[in-house]
């Protein structure tokens, strides 16, 4: 690699990082006998990129104020979050096997006062977008550069108000919101565009003022190549990330059945296997 | 005699002046006519932030700037803040305890021609159920001036309830000190009964006592600018000492004034209360007066409603 943004040696390290975020993901959701494991796993290779490599964060200070923002608006994907923030030293990854138990500062969607780390209370799908316009003209208002980065599902896409934070952000000019969409193509009851169409994506995007990036979603390179232009642009951007449901455990993968059911022990064995497998390193 | 003001321009033009020395707060803005906030962005360009005809990106929005420490205020109508972007409110504001203050304005019947559909009148009921949530309401333009002084300097969720129509001043600024979670006793003839009031209709409430007074009924009068967290201590000393209460708001009997005070009377102290307001129905287009008139909320329906239950009070005795 001859860019200064990273390097091979980053590369192979993110990826050995995800296959641990996989692995906490499917553990996780077996302990917790609940949860979403299909959006979890599409999403691992971009949530390992923000906060292993991209993102200005200190896990020390989770509330530092000059820190880059990052909100999970599809928040039942939050099993990923949880392992990236426990990985990267927010909090004992031992708490990953609380997730969703009484009492846990794991709850069952983000919640920005008992999670360290995170941004934004998140998981009603479709308002992560505007919460993050907030940030980014936050950031504007105290002349602060840091980034708000926002994470949403391409069936999430489908509530309105993603429309109304989409034409927010074009109108107040925002040069410091990136937001990100796992295409993943399912969603609960099956493919995104038999239930209510969302493509032409890029065209929609574009159409309301925002730059497109189109890649392959667990590619690292490419993950890491779009965070890093998308910044650069200085122009809210928007990252469309082709991903798979389920990426990297056989059964899950493209599956809506997968959406939101925990595996049973079996079924852990081999996703954990599959995992270690897939994960080349 | 200084110009009489509703509460919502009253509201608007005290927190215009605030933000002429207090630099710490900004405001988010629908595009609507709420409280003259619409001029903050002239006057503070930075502080001011528009979002259109889009009020659940509004709330979610103003989310967001809290979440990054800003204290915001957010205007649009009651009944836009209420229904249209209930579940940001909920979810976004008050379940995080963000420090953000919604200015619901156009409350009630009082919002007179625009008719039913922008009359909010199941405001109070649906924010006062949400958790962290705190609800107020002044009764005139001296209290809308005082709580736009108490709303900057409060941190939490906050949601303000303010009318659209001038009404005449109750209270003087000499007088005057607004005091969170705190009913002020505004008239005491005595102890047939008390009259708990939240918003405008103070006045009525006032005038249906003069009358009372005069018919030999003895009646005390209680401002409950705070609806939650409800003084509850009032409450209950009202009905012990005064054996009876009738509440009065411009909003539906269910949910509202009239249910926080039936619930906290029952639970501690149960005496008849009478709750006058909508009885479950939608408003309508007309002068605000006719449509008090129609739905037993006039000085003339609240002294008989009065008189009713001082005599079914003294009846079971």
């Amino acid at each position: 690699m001859n860019h200064n943004y990273f390097t091979l040696q980053d590369v192979e390290r993110l990826e050995a990082q995800a296959v641990q975020i996989r692995k906490d993901i499917v553990s996780m959701i077996h302990d917790a006998g609940a949860g979403h494991p299909g959006g979890s796993l599409s999403a691992v290779e971009i949530i390992t990129a923000l906060y292993f490599h991209v993102m200005r964060i200190d896990p020390a200070r989770p509330d530092w104020s000059e820190r880059d923002r990052f909100i999970l608006s599809k928040g039942h994907s939050c099993p990923a979050l949880y392992a990236a923030l426990a990985r990267r030293g927010y909090f004992d990854p031992a708490l990953l096997g609380t997730l969703r138990r009484y009492h846990s500062i794991l709850q069952g969607h983000p919640d920005m006062n008992k999670t360290p780390g995170v941004d934004m209370t998140a998981g009603s799908l479709g308002n992560g977008l505007s919460a993050g316009v907030g940030m980014a003209l936050s950031a504007r208002l105290h002349r602060q550069d840091y980034t708000t980065y926002v994470m949403l599902g391409d069936g999430e896409i489908q509530e309105g108000l993603v429309w109304e934070a989409a034409m927010a952000a074009n109108h107040h000019e925002l040069k410091n919101l990136i937001a990100i969409i796992d295409c993943n193509g399912v969603q609960i009851n099956g493919w995104v565009n038999d239930i209510m169409t969302v493509e032409p994506l890029a065209d929609k995007w574009r159409a309301f003022g925002w730059r497109v990036l189109e890649i392959d979603g667990h590619d690292m390179k490419e993950v890491l190549t779009a965070l890093h232009i998308a910044k650069s642009m200085r122009h809210h951007t928007v990252i469309l990330a082709r991903t798979v449901k389920g990426k990297g455990v056989s059964f899950m993968e493209d599956d809506c059945a997968w959406h939101g059911s925990a595996p049973n022990d079996e079924q852990l064995i081999q996703a954990m296997e599959e995992i270690r497998k897939g994960g080349v390193v | 005699m200084a110009q009489v003001l509703a509460t919502r321009m009253a509201f608007g033009q005290e927190l215009l002046e605030i933000a002429r020395r207090n630099q710490n707060f900004v405001v988010c803005n629908a595009d609507t006519k709420t409280c003259g906030l619409e001029k903050f962005g002239k006057e503070f360009p930075e502080r001011e932030f528009s979002f259109g005809i889009a009020e659940q990106n509004l709330v979610a929005g103003a989310a967001g700037l809290a979440a990054c420490r800003n204290k915001v205020f957010l205007a649009t109508f009651a009944v836009f803040a209420s229904m249209r972007a209930c579940e940001q409110v909920r979810t976004f504001v008050c379940y995080p305890k963000l420090n953000v203050t919604i200015i619901g304005t156009h409350a009630g019947l009082q919002v007179g021609g625009d008719g039913a559909t922008h009359a909010a009148i199941e405001d109070i009921a649906i924010m006062r159920s949400f958790p962290n949530m705190t609800v107020v309401q002044p009764a005139d333009a001296v209290a809308a001036r005082a709580l736009a002084h108490a709303a900057v300097d409060f941190n939490g969720p906050l949601y303000i309830r303010l009318h659209r129509n001038p009404v005449a001043d109750l209270y003087s600024p000499s007088n005057y000190r607004f005091e969170w979670g705190k009913a002020r006793t505004v008239v005491d003839n005595g102890a047939d009964l008390t009259m708990i009031v939240s918003g405008i209709l103070l006045k009525k409430a006032v005038d249906a006592a003069d009358a009372l007074e005069k018919e030999g009924i003895h009646a005390r009068v209680l401002d409950m600018a705070t609806i939650k967290p409800l003084d509850e201590e009032a409450v209950i000393r009202s009905a012990r000492e005064t054996g009876a209460i009738i509440t009065i708001e411009d909003h539906t009997i269910l949910g509202g004034l009239g249910s926080a005070v039936a619930e906290t009377v029952t639970e501690h102290c149960p005496v008849p209360v009478r709750r006058i307001g909508i009885r479950d129905q939608f408003g309508e287009s007309g002068d605000p007066e006719l449509l008090y008139r129609a739905h037993g909320m006039d000085t003339a329906s609240i002294t008989a409603a009065a008189r009713e239950l001082a005599a079914r009070k003294n009846s079971h005795q």
